[in-house]
């Protein structure tokens, strides 16, 4: 099988998107000649003309706002948010328009669109390059919410976003798009869109990740290995829909459960997760859910970042404190505590 | 390499120094400006007419409130030269995109007024057909739908279709960085949109000098490489002649349009608002003294375009409109509790499955 990096199967997705629906269309700012600043519209313009894929004006109300028009009149457009933080300015345009356009008109029209979003740290990246992004969007009604994880997921979640009926903001982890896996992108071997995936099967506890957490996740469950404990590492893949199944499924089996996120933990996706692991599974669990994400705090600078971000250690820590030698975790009992 | 301006590149952006006018207070005509034409007498009739029903409608609306049939209503009390033309200079295959305060214009439109007053009676958030009709929601957020609109122009040429859309928006909505950012993306793409703006002279309680230095609404289109014009927005001659210009401007291929119309809020801004808290009676005395109606009345009857009879019948045309409106609106409605569930993705996801049997249980065990 040929060796694929996530940005030649994002690339891949759209080319062949393009190709089989004349309704797709690709924009946004410098997604044309230059092929994005990622290089993941690479060679569309070329390939495509320019009638299929261009550069707009540097608004990104605008882009959005453009394609909920061109997505009412007939498109399937999938437009590029530079980077994580400089979609902001269109999140009124996502939360009021994009996200409620058919329960406003009661189903009679709906917005088959794709927005775009570079998102998360790990790439030495300066302020407002790397927020984690994704709460905003899972907190609102109408989205769907799409983070890949690996190569092949990368091209086949484009592919569903982009013929899906609703609009998807789709969050493609920065520091996973030069990550390269042997990949046979024509033949789907991967889950249904909505499906969470077992990564790694386990039986002693479940870490539950999502998009640039997964890897972390996985290395975390290698290294526990060599100490005897068997994790499992369940990929939400779709963040909404939630598979609530596939979760609750693995953490009553395994009795454990770990979140694990790269976002800032107050109020964030992890943070659902455990309440709904909780409401679930609370006979089947032998240690509170804990959660391992970033820290509450403004993403740091780039010489900062790895204290922030969490990574094996950090996982690793938190399985520890999951109440294997039956006593409880001292800091869950000691006010003030370490 | 030369980075001059050409000055005549710009001449042909500017509006007009004074706002095009055909007809003035007393309703009589003027020296017709330079480039427009008086609409055909038919359209001008039809104008009127709609003007009427217009009106009574409007009045009918805020009286709902009053009775409790809708949770809020914004008039466009003085503004109907600018509804009516605002729709009539479309047609049918064009698009409109307005806003909360254009229920008129969508009753000019054809729109059934019970399903343009569903947002503002609260059984759903729009009540007519966008598809059907080629009329948008009715937008609520300020501008956001002038992006759409110029997503909608854009998709219209790239179909091939000659279809025209028509974006409403309100002197405070140019504040908005939508509005900017649909002006510039709509001259870029050359999309068939036209921008109109109904300069009332509030937003909600701001009045024009705190919401802009420009010389008028009109000049922000130049900085965008928009042709624009100003007119007065009281006088429907005007207002109709120039907006089915620069209907015919977007159609021909030639790219997006930006018109102002100078025009008064007669009326609060909702039933909720108390405008002599911001305004004086004088400012409202002299801008009754331009209503648009009867302006347009006496300049018809001058022309020889409008009789008695046509006045009475009219008259007689919004007071049945008015009956049956106040007739279906005084029905109570029982909207589904359920259907909440039903609009938000094509397929509600398991959670949502969940929470709908939760509700469904909930009314149950009311019921029972």
């Amino acid at each position: 099988m040929p060796t694929v990096s996530m940005a030649q199967a994002l690339n891949t997705a759209l080319r062949d998107a393009l190709r089989d629906d004349e309704r797709v269309l690709v924009f946004g700012e410098d997604v044309g000649p230059l092929g994005g600043v990622f290089r993941i519209t690479d060679g569309l313009t070329r390939d495509f003309g320019e009638e299929r894929c261009f550069d707009t004006p540097l608004a990104e109300s605008g882009i959005v706002g453009l394609a909920v028009g061109m997505a009412m009149g007939g498109f399937r457009p999938v437009v590029e948010m530079q980077f994580d933080a400089f979609a902001y300015p269109a999140f009124e345009q996502i939360a009021s328009h994009v996200a409620k356009l058919r329960n406003r008109t009661r189903g009679r029209l709906s917005l088959p669109m794709v927005i775009r979003v570079p998102y998360a740290g790990g790439i030495g990246g300066v302020e407002h390059h790397c927020d984690s992004s994704e709460a905003y969007y899972a907190h609102t009604p109408g989205l769907k919410v799409v983070t890949p994880a690996t190569v092949e997921d990368a091209y086949w979640l484009l592919r569903d976003a982009i013929a899906d009926p609703d609009p998807v903001v789709f969050l493609e982890p920065k520091k996973l798009y030069w990550a390269k896996a042997e990949a046979a992108l024509e033949r789907r071997a991967a889950a249904p869109f909505g499906r969470a995936a077992i990564r790694r099967p386990g039986r002693d506890a479940t870490l539950v990740a999502y998009g640039p957490s997964v890897p972390v996740a996985l290395e975390a469950a290698s290294a526990a290995a060599e100490e005897g404990l068997d994790l499992e590492v369940v990929d939400l893949r779709t963040i909404v829909p939630f598979d609530d199944e596939t979760v609750v499924e693995s953490v009553r089996r395994t009795g454990r459960c770990v979140v694990v996120q790269e976002a800032q933990g107050f109020a964030g996706v992890g943070a659902e997760i455990a309440a709904r692991v909780q409401e679930r599974c609370f006979h089947s669990l032998a240690a509170p859910v804990l959660r391992v994400a970033g820290f509450d705090i403004p993403y740091p600078p780039p010489m900062l970042e790895h204290a922030h971000l969490p990574g094996v250690d950090r996982v690793l820590d938190a399985v520890d404190r999951l109440q294997f030698d039956d006593r409880p975790d001292v800091r869950h009992l000691t006010r003030g505590a370490a | 390499m030369s980075t001059k301006t050409s000055a005549r590149a710009v001449r042909e952006l500017l509006p007009s120094q004074a706002p095009i006018r055909f007809v003035d207070e007393s309703g009589s005509a003027v020296k017709a400006p330079a480039g427009y034409h008086v609409p055909p007498d038919d359209l001008l009739r039809a104008a009127y007419r709609w003007m009427v029903v217009g009106r009574r409608f409007d009045t009918q609306a805020t009286a709902l409130t009053k009775q409790g049939r809708l949770a809020v209503y914004p008039s466009s009390r003085g503004q109907e030269a600018c509804q009516v033309a605002g729709v009539l200079a479309l047609r049918e295959r064009d698009w409109l995109f307005p806003t909360y305060r254009d229920s008129v214009a969508l009753v000019a439109r054809g729109l059934d007024p019970v399903e343009v007053l569903t947002l503002l009676r609260g059984d759903w958030h729009c009540g007519y057909d966008p598809v059907a009709t080629r009329v948008a929601p009715q937008c609520t957020p300020l501008a956001t739908q002038v992006l759409h609109a110029t997503g909608m122009a854009e998709a219209l040429r790239r179909k091939g279709e000659d279809g025209v859309v028509m974006a409403f928006i309100g002197d405070g909505g140019t504040s908005e960085g939508d509005f900017h950012e649909a002006l510039n993306f709509a001259a870029v793409l050359k999309a068939p949109v036209v921008f109109f703006v109904q300069n009332n002279k509030y937003a909600i309680s701001v009045p024009l000098a705190k919401q802009s230095a420009a010389p008028a609404l009109a000049y922000k289109g130049v900085g965008y490489g928009v042709p624009a014009e100003q007119v007065d927005g009281n006088d429907l001659v005007a207002v109709l002649s120039v907006l089915s210009a620069a209907v015919e401007h977007a159609r021909s291929g030639r790219g997006p349009f930006l018109v102002e119309a100078h025009t008064y809020r007669m009326d609060a801004h909702t039933n909720a608002d108390d405008a002599t808290r911001y305004r004086d009676d004088d400012e409202v005395r002299r801008w009754r003294a331009a209503d648009p109606l009867p302006r347009l009345e006496t300049y018809l009857r001058g022309r020889g375009l409008l009789t008695d009879e046509d006045a009475e019948s009219a008259r007689t045309q919004g007071e049945s409109f008015a009956a049956d409106l106040r007739a279906r609106m005084n029905a109570d409605t029982e909207p589904d509790l359920l259907e909440i569930f039903d609009h938000v993705y094509a397929e509600p996801t398991p959670q949502l499955l969940e929470q709908r049997e939760q509700l469904r249980a909930e009314l149950n065990a009311q019921e029972s």
